[in-house]
């Protein structure tokens, strides 16, 4: 990569993406020894094995669940919602990184999201996997759900509420779905031909084969699948932003103190961004070390992720500003009522201050690059956040629900274990995906990342030549 | 191959006509192998094709094998014989409900009921409207007893010596008994009753008592008839309508007793006020622990039990009763209240009341004689009549002479009819053991109780319902009891059992009631009009020797000198209550009552000590705690509850939980606070010690925050205040309401019928009667303590009670919230599938069947009047129950929202005879359930668009509100402001 006239030691100059001193066939080696080899790191059944455990705590509870009605939740009138949208929201946030990291970073010509969009991708969709089983488990007969809020044709012609944010929620989030498959998909085409092309064992070999639909690597395929990319990445990225705007919609059209706020769009979108940037870190850290892929993802890569993490908290710190600020100028009682409940006098006061904690003060450590640079401490900030939006969530949901306009229906709300056991599930469930996915499948874009190595560059003129490289 | 013939074919000499298409020259040839070839790709059908009659076999074939394959695949339907009524049972409608007037007896009182009955089933009691006793409204007993009908733990069998007998095995061994008693005139012949005022019960037991002149009728309810200090030879009835200024010295009239749905109605009647400027009653109160009577006076002081005697005769001192009075000193701290309301009633001479309390001393109920009698009441707004109840025994002077008896030894056959005294009998009194002692114990009741379980024989009684017979209601009306069933597990009735005792055998009930009135009565018509109305008219009970004379008369006889109080004695005094929802444990198997929240507390499945705020700041506890109270070395451990309102050392205990043997609803439940009760002090004792234990214990209410927060959803405005500023003083206390026309949208035109209530916050005592009435009505599921506590409850009426001043005396006003059917709804919008919809009468429905569960209707609904089956908690299991259910409304299954309808089937039930008649529907037509079952009338339904319905006038008044009305919500319910009548003498304010 050329300097571009930068000065030597110009904070504005690009950094080299991947560590000096990769080509071709050392990245392809080592990207698909991860898989081809026989020799699974003990790290990975570890994971796996803690997560698998969870999904069959999931299995049971969700069994559980529909057996005796989601009266096994703590869910009560008024807290109608709680862990489950709660868990739904904060899923659905952290799927929304990896397309953003895809298409608005490809649209955007950011090189760097090659090392880690993959995966970031994967992170999207089974995130979005694990998001949906809450809103359709949490409802009181999901087996009638789970198609009744589908506008199907049916002999009673009778239709979903189209003024409801739910069903805007069931466009959006399987829109989102669909798209974010396809584009994974369609993505990972090249690398699955190598893969067919390296396998030694005949049925790998077959259903790699199968996979990569007929790969050949002609320059028609790539000018087609380059076209394929754009497109998707267009239709992707409005995406990004509508997704978490709908969800938003859920609370924002209510007319509940607390929900009824209409900063919710962007700070909810904002807030996706923070959390799924934080959830690909927390992947990535233990990631790239357990397979040793820190010359592919880089510290640089880190430390951009950092960047972006940072930037999407002050914005929804600015959210949280906004929503006081409105509360107070509205003058409404029940709104000043709602925030004094929700920071000071309410029995679930400290669970704003938890937030702030970890969503606020915590991040601000990003500021400075020596922590950046540290590994512990990025990932323990990940974690903060992760925890933060959680809590964002819990905020917003149940502590507006529990104290509404008539004191006569203030209640508690205390989840059971049931509502633990299906959350932690769920983090199983993404976990054993997101595992399993790193064992079989190509979780770094081979053929994108090869496009970094300096050879590639179409300025290139030898191995070894051009500075940094 | 033939090209001539070829060419001949296609210049038209053959068969072809028109533009001719040709495949091959074989075709054209028409030649053998292009036939073979046809054959040979099409071989199963080509000749078919070529040959019509084969086409037609070929059909017909397949058409037979089709109707065959139908007829093989049927089995043979069994036979069912479709025919109509040969002769219709008299105006059994499939679909329509019939009404019966009947009664309920409770504490010897009638309750006057319609029963509605659905093909043969009672599913609902109301009021019976023409009635004086009830005038339509019922309490919440009256509600809640159909449940006890349909009882699944209701005892079903005969049982002697712990095996199951039949009813002729009984009668065998009771003519024994009765033999060799007949040979001593009945000297070891005892039976115990709850209090009858039954006339035809009372000739059997007089005639009974009369062949065995040394038998001993006794009488025992823990409840009704047990007084401490001495019964009174008299028994007040009091007219609210006409009082301007009541006094209640600890009386609950509003909450509780045989008058209660009468006063209600009637001190309702001076709480409706319809102008600004109508003269409202004025009400104080005095009594140790709250009460909904308590909550509704515009002046209450919280005073010890027993320091009301010292109330009652400072007041007696300032209104100046003659006598030794004058000058008396009340407790401290009510000073300035008796001077107040002494002026007060001075200032209304004759048209006052003092109001004594069921449960003090005879002297002080003959202090409150007085005082009336001094101001010129007794006659105008109080009358004193002998007992209603026959043979008025003091309840516990009873009991104890039969145990004393029975210790004795002389005791040789026991009847026990109702009531379980080894539960509720007075603890010194050793109920069980002395029991013990009877050689032959016989119980007949509903419940195979403790009592049954410690005697020789049970017999299942008959519930109400299911019996002929007759009481006295508080008036001493006399009331017709008709059975809605027969008996579903042969019960037999009290009276079927006496008079088998008397040797009549082989009579039912019905003849033996019917009997005991054909001669006062005389035709079969007049006794078919009673029967039809319930009640006869100014009837006296034909003569009984036993029965007090002439009830409706004022007997009148001059008071006891009133004794002068008695010194109070310090520690903490226990105050003993009948529980508001169980009452004295009898209702204890009524799921109903057990999830009926209790009136203030809003407690559900439990009995508490109640304390004051002070009382538990000098204890150190706090609600759930439990606490050990011990007197007369008597001791049982009660959870605490908090009571703002409740006098400073007093903890009032309420009856009838912790049993074991009632029944699968009943057992476990609460405390049983029966061991501290003795026959010397069965409503208030001095002088016990509490001690905090460190335990906890799990209380499960159905509200949990009752400070209004200054959002008034409870308006209240001073009389004064409503005079001067009728609307802005009501406006005042909310926030501003958006205009109607500020929206993009027009209007919806409600251009036929447009439903709305009103509900008069005034009047309405909070006894929550409403509650259960549309439990009944509604099929409303009973979900237990655990799902209670989760805040799960699915009662679609609630009573919001709200606590306003200080801790001790705080004032408390009620509210009860349904759906208030917005015309702007909020949570229709959210509804994903479109399962609650408005109708264009303006009705807020639910679709059950649509419903999927999100409960985003809920979180949106500002009122949380909707309530969601987090489980299945309706019933589907338990048979007996099953028969009670209102077949007009769906049982809700788990995972849907449910809520208030404005009882759409009864709505549709008056469009369709309006339709029928072809009319509109009037107003009045349409009684709601809770509307129906109110006792001070507080709720009104009907037509907005109707300027002349009863409803539309009610809107029309000044202190009108909607709740949250500043939401846009444009809710069809609104609410009358309170008004308070404060005397300004005791205003601080």
């Amino acid at each position: 990569m050329a300097q571009q006239g930068f000065p030597e030691g110009d904070f504005r100059a690009p950094v080299p993406v991947l560590t000096p001193g990769q080509g071709y066939t050392s990245i392809t080696d080592k990207l698909t020894s991860i898989v081809f080899t026989s020799h699974t790191p003990m790290a990975w059944f570890g994971f796996v094995a803690v997560g698998f455990t969870l999904v069959m705590g999931l299995m049971v509870s969700l069994t559980y669940v529909v057996l005796k009605g989601i009266g096994v939740w703590g869910n009560n009138i008024p807290v109608g919602w709680a862990f489950p949208i709660i868990n739904f929201v904060w899923w659905i946030g952290i799927g929304h990184a990896g397309t953003l990291i895809s298409a608005i970073l490809l649209l955007f010509k950011q090189d760097w999201r090659m090392s880690i969009s993959r995966s970031a991708e994967a992170m999207t969709i089974f995130a979005v996997i694990c998001a949906a089983i809450f809103p359709i488990f949490h409802t009181g007969r999901p087996w009638l759900a789970i198609y009744w809020l589908l506008p199907y044709p049916n002999t009673m012609t009778i239709w979903p509420n189209f003024r409801s944010p739910l069903i805007w929620d069931v466009f959006a989030v399987s829109t989102y779905a669909t798209v974010s498959i396809v584009f994974w998909f369609t993505g990972m085409i090249p690398d699955l031909a190598t893969f067919r092309d390296r396998a030694g064992h005949p049925v790998m070999k077959k259903i790699y084969g199968v996979l990569s639909l007929g790969w050949r690597g002609s320059a028609r395929h790539w000018y087609r699948y380059e076209n394929a990319s754009l497109l998707l990445a267009g239709l992707s990225a409005p995406l990004v932003l509508s997704v978490h705007t709908v969800v938003s919609f859920d609370f924002a059209v209510a007319i509940l103190p607390g929900w009824h706020a209409t900063i919710f769009p962007p700070y909810f979108v904002a807030g996706a961004v923070y959390a799924g940037f934080a959830m690909v870190l927390t992947l990535l850290i233990p990631l790239r070390k357990i397979y040793g892929l820190e010359n592919i993802i880089t510290m640089h890569h880190i430390e951009n992720m950092a960047k972006v993490m940072l930037v999407t908290g002050l914005i929804v710190v600015y959210g949280y500003g906004c929503e006081a600020f409105f509360g107070w100028y509205s003058g409404s009682g029940y709104e000043r009522f709602m925030l004094m409940n929700r920071m000071w006098k309410g029995p679930m006061a400290w669970s704003y201050w938890a937030l702030l904690v970890c969503n606020f003060i915590v991040p601000q450590l990003m500021w400075s690059k020596r922590f950046r640079r540290r590994l512990p401490v990025v990932f323990l900030v990940c974690m903060f956040v992760n925890v933060g939006m959680w809590l964002e969530r819990f905020v917003i949901i149940v502590t507006s629900l529990h104290r509404d306009f008539l004191p006569s229906s203030w209640q508690m709300y205390h989840p059971t274990i049931w509502d633990i056991m299906t959350f932690v599930g769920t983090i199983g469930l993404f976990l054993t995906l997101m595992f399993l996915f790193v064992r079989v499948m190509p979780m770094i874009a081979i053929f994108e990342v090869k496009t970094l190595v300096p050879e590639s560059s179409p300025k290139a003129t030898a191995v070894g030549d051009g500075g940094a490289h | 191959m033939d090209f001539e013939s070829i060419r001949k074919r296609l210049a038209g000499d053959g068969n072809l006509t028109g533009k001719a298409y040709w495949r091959s020259l074989e075709e054209l040839a028409d030649s053998k192998e292009f036939g073979d070839y046809m054959h040979r790709e099409f071989p199963s059908q080509a000749s078919e094709f070529s040959d019509p009659a084969g086409r037609r076999t070929f059909l017909k074939l397949m058409g037979a094998s089709l109707a065959l394959a139908g007829v093989g695949a049927c089995t043979r339907q069994p036979v069912e014989k479709l025919v109509p009524y040969v002769r219709q049972p008299e105006e059994l409608i499939p679909g329509r409900p019939l009404f019966y007037a009947t009664a309920m007896p409770l504490g010897g009182y009638a309750y006057p009921l319609l029963a509605e009955n659905h093909m043969g089933r009672p599913t609902k009691l109301e009021g019976n409207p023409e009635h004086p006793a009830s005038l339509g409204g019922t309490d919440v007993f009256g509600q809640a007893s159909v449940l006890n009908l349909y009882d699944p733990d209701r005892s079903r069998v005969i049982k002697g010596h712990g095996e199951i007998k039949t009813w002729s095995g009984f009668i065998a061994a009771m003519q024994g008994a009765m033999s060799a008693q007949r040979a001593v005139n009945g000297a070891g012949l005892r039976i115990l009753t709850e209090p009858v005022s039954s006339p035809s019960i009372v000739a059997q037991i007089t005639e009974l008592t009369q062949s065995l002149p040394d038998a001993k009728w006794h009488q025992w309810d823990p409840v009704f008839g047990t007084v401490q200090g001495g019964a009174t030879s008299f028994a007040p009835i009091y007219d609210f309508k006409a009082a301007d200024v009541v006094v209640s010295l600890d009386e609950d009239f509003l909450g509780h007793g045989a008058g209660q749905v009468r006063y209600s109605k009637d001190f309702g009647s001076r709480r409706r006020i319809g102008t600004p400027n109508d003269e409202q009653n004025r009400l104080y109160v005095a009594e140790a622990i709250p009460t909904i009577t308590g909550a509704k006076a515009e002046h209450r002081i919280a005073v010890r039990a027993q320091d009301i005697h010292a109330v009652a005769a400072a007041i007696a001192g300032a209104v100046g009763v003659s006598g030794s009075m004058a000058g008396a000193e009340a407790a401290a701290g009510a000073e300035e209240f008796v001077k107040a309301a002494a002026a007060d009633l001075l200032a209304h001479r004759g048209r006052s009341l003092v109001v004594a309390g069921e449960r003090q001393p005879a002297a002080v109920k003959e202090l409150a004689r007085a005082i009336n009698d001094a101001l010129g009441n007794s006659g105008t707004t109080v009358k004193y009549v002998a007992p209603v109840v026959a043979s008025p025994a003091d309840g516990v002077a009873s009991i104890t002479s039969l145990v004393s008896d029975m210790n004795a030894g002389k005791v040789d056959l026991l009847v026990i009819f109702d009531g379980n005294p080894v539960y509720t009998a007075p603890a010194d009194l050793n109920f069980a053991e002395a029991l013990g002692k009877v050689g032959l114990r016989v119980h007949v009741g509903m419940h195979f109780d403790d009592t049954a379980e410690l005697s020789h024989w049970h017999v299942p009684a008959a519930h109400y319902l299911e019996s002929w017979g007759d009481a006295k209601s508080f008036d001493g009306t006399v009331t017709l009891i008709q059975p809605l069933i027969a008996p579903i597990y042969d019960g037999k009735q009290t009276i079927e059992v006496l008079a088998a005792m008397n040797g009549n055998l082989g009579k039912t009930g019905s003849d033996l009631v019917k009997e005991f009135w054909a001669e006062s009565l005389g035709t079969e018509a007049a006794w078919r009009k009673a029967l039809h109305d319930g009640f006869i008219p100014n009837a006296n009970a034909p003569a009984a020797p036993a029965a007090p004379a002439a009830p409706n008369e004022p007997a009148n006889p001059a008071p006891a000198a009133p004794a002068a109080p008695a010194a109070p004695v310090d520690g903490y005094e226990v105050v003993f209550r009948p529980d508001p929802t169980v009452l004295d444990g009898r209702f204890g198997n009524n799921g109903w009552m057990q999830e009926l929240p209790k009136p203030l507390s809003k407690l559900t499945w439990n009995s508490v000590a109640y304390i004051g705020v002070a009382t538990a700041e000098k204890l150190g506890v706090q609600n759930e705690d439990v606490i050990e109270i011990a007197s007369n070395g008597r001791r049982v451990r009660v959870p605490v509850w908090i009571m703002p309102g409740t006098a400073t050392n007093t903890i009032g205990l309420h009856l009838g939980y912790g049993q074991t043997k009632l029944g699968r609803v009943a057992n476990g439940v609460g405390m049983n606070v029966y061991p501290l009760r003795t026959s010397m002090a069965p409503w208030f004792v001095g002088g016990a010690t509490v001690t905090k234990t460190g335990e906890t214990y799990m209380l499960a209410s159905t509200q949990t925050h009752f400070n209004m927060e200054g959002r008034n959803p409870v308006r209240v405005v001073t009389a004064e205040e409503y005079k001067h500023e009728p609307k802005e003083s009501v406006e005042k206390l909310g926030p501003e309401v958006p205009p109607r026309d500020m929206t993009l949208y027009q209007n919806f035109e409600y251009t036929g019928n447009k439903w709305g209530m009103a509900i008069d916050l005034n009047a309405c005592t909070g006894c929550g009667v409403c509650v259960v009435a549309c439990v009944a009505e509604n099929n409303i599921p009973v979900i237990g303590k655990e799902q209670i506590k989760k805040s799960r409850e699915m009662h679609w009426i609630r009573v919001d009670t709200y606590f306003e001043g200080s801790l001790d005396a705080p004032s408390m006003v009620h509210q009860p919230v349904t759906c208030q059917q917005c015309e702007n709804a909020p949570c229709e919008q959210v509804c994903p599938v479109g399962a609650t919809v408005h109708s264009d009468e303006g009705l807020n429905d639910m679709v059950y069947n649509r419903c999927v569960g999100t409960r985003y209707c809920s979180n949106n609904c500002p009122y949380k009047v909707r309530r969601f089956n987090f489980l299945l908690y309706s019933d589907f299991a338990t048979e007996e129950i099953k028969a009670q259910r209102n077949p007009d409304v769906t049982v809700r299954s788990r995972g849907v929202m449910e809520k208030c309808t404005y009882c759409v089937q009864r709505i549709s039930h008056a469009r369709i005879d309006a339709k029928t008649e072809g009319r509109d529907i009037r107003d009045g037509d349409i009684v709601t359930a809770c509307q129906q079952a109110c006792p001070s009338d507080a709720i009104m339904f009907g037509n907005l668009n109707d300027p002349d319905s009863k409803v539309s006038k009610l809107k029309e008044q000044e202190r009108n509100y909607g709740l949250l009305e500043d939401l846009n919500t444009r809710p069809r319910t609104s609410y009358l402001a309170v008004v308070r009548n404060a005397n300004p003498a005791l205003d601080k304010a």
